[in-house]
């Protein structure tokens, strides 16, 4: 008999060992041990990347407490899908699902939009009449998209005369792919930009001027079209590094750059986009354009107290909160997570994912009596996806550092096949996981 | 991703292969299981069915760089990026390598009667001990 008692001894730590594993498996992510008894009333406005996965949060770590999350829209949509649905490697269904899909036990859904808030008071007003009081409130409406503010430009108009539009949602996206599409059969010009104001993931115009690049040099178009990518100032994107990146890249891939660029019309039966530029208004003709539209905080926070009053982002209303902590400077009982947050970088999932926790740490400290140290750095991230199969994973602060999650390992300013993966078929499981409170 | 969490992982394999999730975990759990069985059984590896297996062992590394391209929408070239990427793309071509081998040899095995050792056929038929 070979199988000696050493053997014995190993198959016995082999079982063991496979068996700690498959409890370790079974026990699944298990992010608090203790709950905090309370009473408290918390209202979440919004119920988007941030507001679900702040409502798994807060279930997670009270017992007892009031959670009403409020938004209007049945469906939840994974925003960052929109670039791939645009580029026809995804349908619109990948981006769709529900929001009650996602809701924590416990926490009730008010299916309603918010239409004012009244933070000295503390309550909220639903469009649909229902007033509603709260111990703590956690904004996390998003944004508005402001088609109105390029002249000429509707949202009905996506999906012909060469417009197309990324943002407006799923089937947006999905026209936005097949006009794409049609473009690289037929070649032309390719008119890419971005707005003036704060901005959803500011990599996805550029994104998906390498998208069209690609989608061109596959067809055997590319020669005979021209892109254009027409930046509002005087560089490609805010962290200094990647800007530079990107200048070489769209060099590279021969994509024309027009600095100081700002979108303020559009005519589709002449097929020709005007900008305010710092010589007067400059006109561009397109053959397909990704119209990105204006974006600012949502009515109801522009027209409350709870957006700055003075500064930067006071224009455009984005709510006056603390940086680092998420806390509103003027009403501590109220956090901005998400979009609407008036902070320097990041309107991102990847920004969401790190954002929410330090806020609902903070309240929780509140409600415990106690106060949190947890710190919020600005921390976002960009799959910058340069062609199909390509992308760079851009990580970055507030300080504009780079701050890759594997450094020496997965270079953040290389085109990487690894980083295209993890854009491919990680980003989702893991944001769907961010809104189950699990990651 | 600044504090990387081994149950993150696990959360987000569940949502990535949804369904798929537990079978998977179950066919990878009785895999190890099987192929420690037979090894026990046989008293060792049996080296015409190891040769069989990673023979196809080899094509299976191919078809699971293959699966990856599929899945991620990609194109051989795109393996090139980096020096990560050469990495990653070996161990894909590893890790289908092993599961294939692994998977084949115990498949022969459970198939086959026991291997039998009997006096006069020891030339045809080699067992590698488990344990000296």
């Amino acid at each position: 008999m070979e199988v000696s008692s050493r053997g014995m001894m190993t198959r016995r730590a082999l079982l063991a060992s496979v068996a700690g594993a498959a409890s370790l498996i079974a026990s699944g992510p298990v992010l608090s041990a203790t709950k905090l008894a309370t009473k408290a009333r918390i209202v979440i406005a919004g119920a988007g990347a941030a507001g679900l996965s702040a409502a798994s949060r807060l279930s997670q770590k009270l017992d007892g407490a009031d959670i009403v999350l409020i938004d209007a829209r049945k469906e939840h949509y994974y925003q960052p899908g929109f670039t791939l649905i645009a580029a026809g490697l995804q349908p619109k269904s990948y981006s769709i699902s529900l929001t009650r899909d996602y809701l924590p036990a416990g926490v009730r859904l008010v299916e309603d939009s918010v239409a004012a808030f009244e933070p000295e008071q503390s309550r909220v007003r639903t469009a649909g009449g229902e007033t509603i009081g709260y111990d703590f409130l956690i904004v996390a409406t998003g944004l508005s998209l402001d088609y109105a503010a390029i002249e000429g430009m509707d949202t009905a108009l996506i999906g012909r005369d060469g417009i197309g539009s990324v943002y407006a949602g799923p089937e947006a996206a999905e026209a936005t792919g097949r006009l794409m599409a049609q473009f690289a059969e037929t070649g032309g010009v390719g008119l890419f930009h971005r707005p003036a104001t704060e901005m959803k993931c500011a990599g996805a115009p550029l994104k998906y001027t390498f998208l069209t690049d690609d989608r061109l040099r596959s067809t055997g178009m590319r020669d005979r079209s021209e892109l254009i990518y027409a930046a509002q100032n005087k560089v490609l994107f805010s962290v200094p590094i990647v800007s530079e990146k990107v200048r070489m890249l769209f060099e590279d891939r021969g994509v024309k750059v027009r600095h100081d660029h700002v979108m303020t019309a559009i005519d589709p039966g002449r097929k020709i986009a005007t900008f305010k530029t710092p010589s007067g208004p400059q006109q561009i003709g397109f053959d397909f354009v990704n119209v990105v539209p204006p974006m600012r905080a949502p009515q109801a926070v522009r027209a409350s107290a709870l957006a700055w009053q003075t500064g930067p982002f006071a224009a455009d209303g984005w709510m006056e909160v603390d940086m680092h902590t998420l806390r509103h400077k003027r009403f501590a009982n109220v956090f901005g997570v998400g979009d609407v947050a008036g902070v320097p970088k990041g309107k991102t999932a990847a920004s969401v994912k790190w954002q929410v926790p330090v806020a609902v740490d903070h309240l929780v400290a509140s409600l415990a009596g106690t106060t949190s140290t947890a710190h919020y750095n600005g921390y976002t991230s960009c799959p910058l996806i340069t062609a199909v199969g390509r992308a760079m994973l851009v990580e970055f602060d507030y300080e504009n550092n780079l701050t890759p999650s594997f450094p020496g390992v997965i270079a953040p300013l290389e085109e990487l096949w690894v980083s295209w993966v993890m854009k491919k078929v990680a980003l989702k499981p893991t944001y769907i996981a961010m809104l189950r409170g699990q990651a | 991703m600044k504090d990387l969490d081994p149950l993150v992982f696990v959360a987000v394999f569940q949502e990535m292969l949804g369904i798929l999730f537990w079978p998977l975990v179950a066919f990878v759990v009785l895999g190890a299981v099987a192929l420690l069985a037979v090894l026990i059984r046989d008293r060792g590896l049996e080296s015409r069915r190891l040769v069989r297996a990673e023979a196809l062992g080899i094509l299976g590394g191919f078809a699971a760089i293959a699966l990856m391209l599929w899945v991620t929408a990609s194109n051989p070239r795109d393996l090139l990026g980096g020096p990560i990427d050469w990495l990653v793309t070996l161990a894909i071509w590893i890790a289908g390598a092993f599961g294939t081998t692994i998977f084949l040899y115990v498949m022969q095995s459970l198939l086959s009667a026991r291997v039998r050792t009997v006096p006069g056929e020891r030339d045809r038929v080699h067992t590698f001990k488990a344990a000296e």
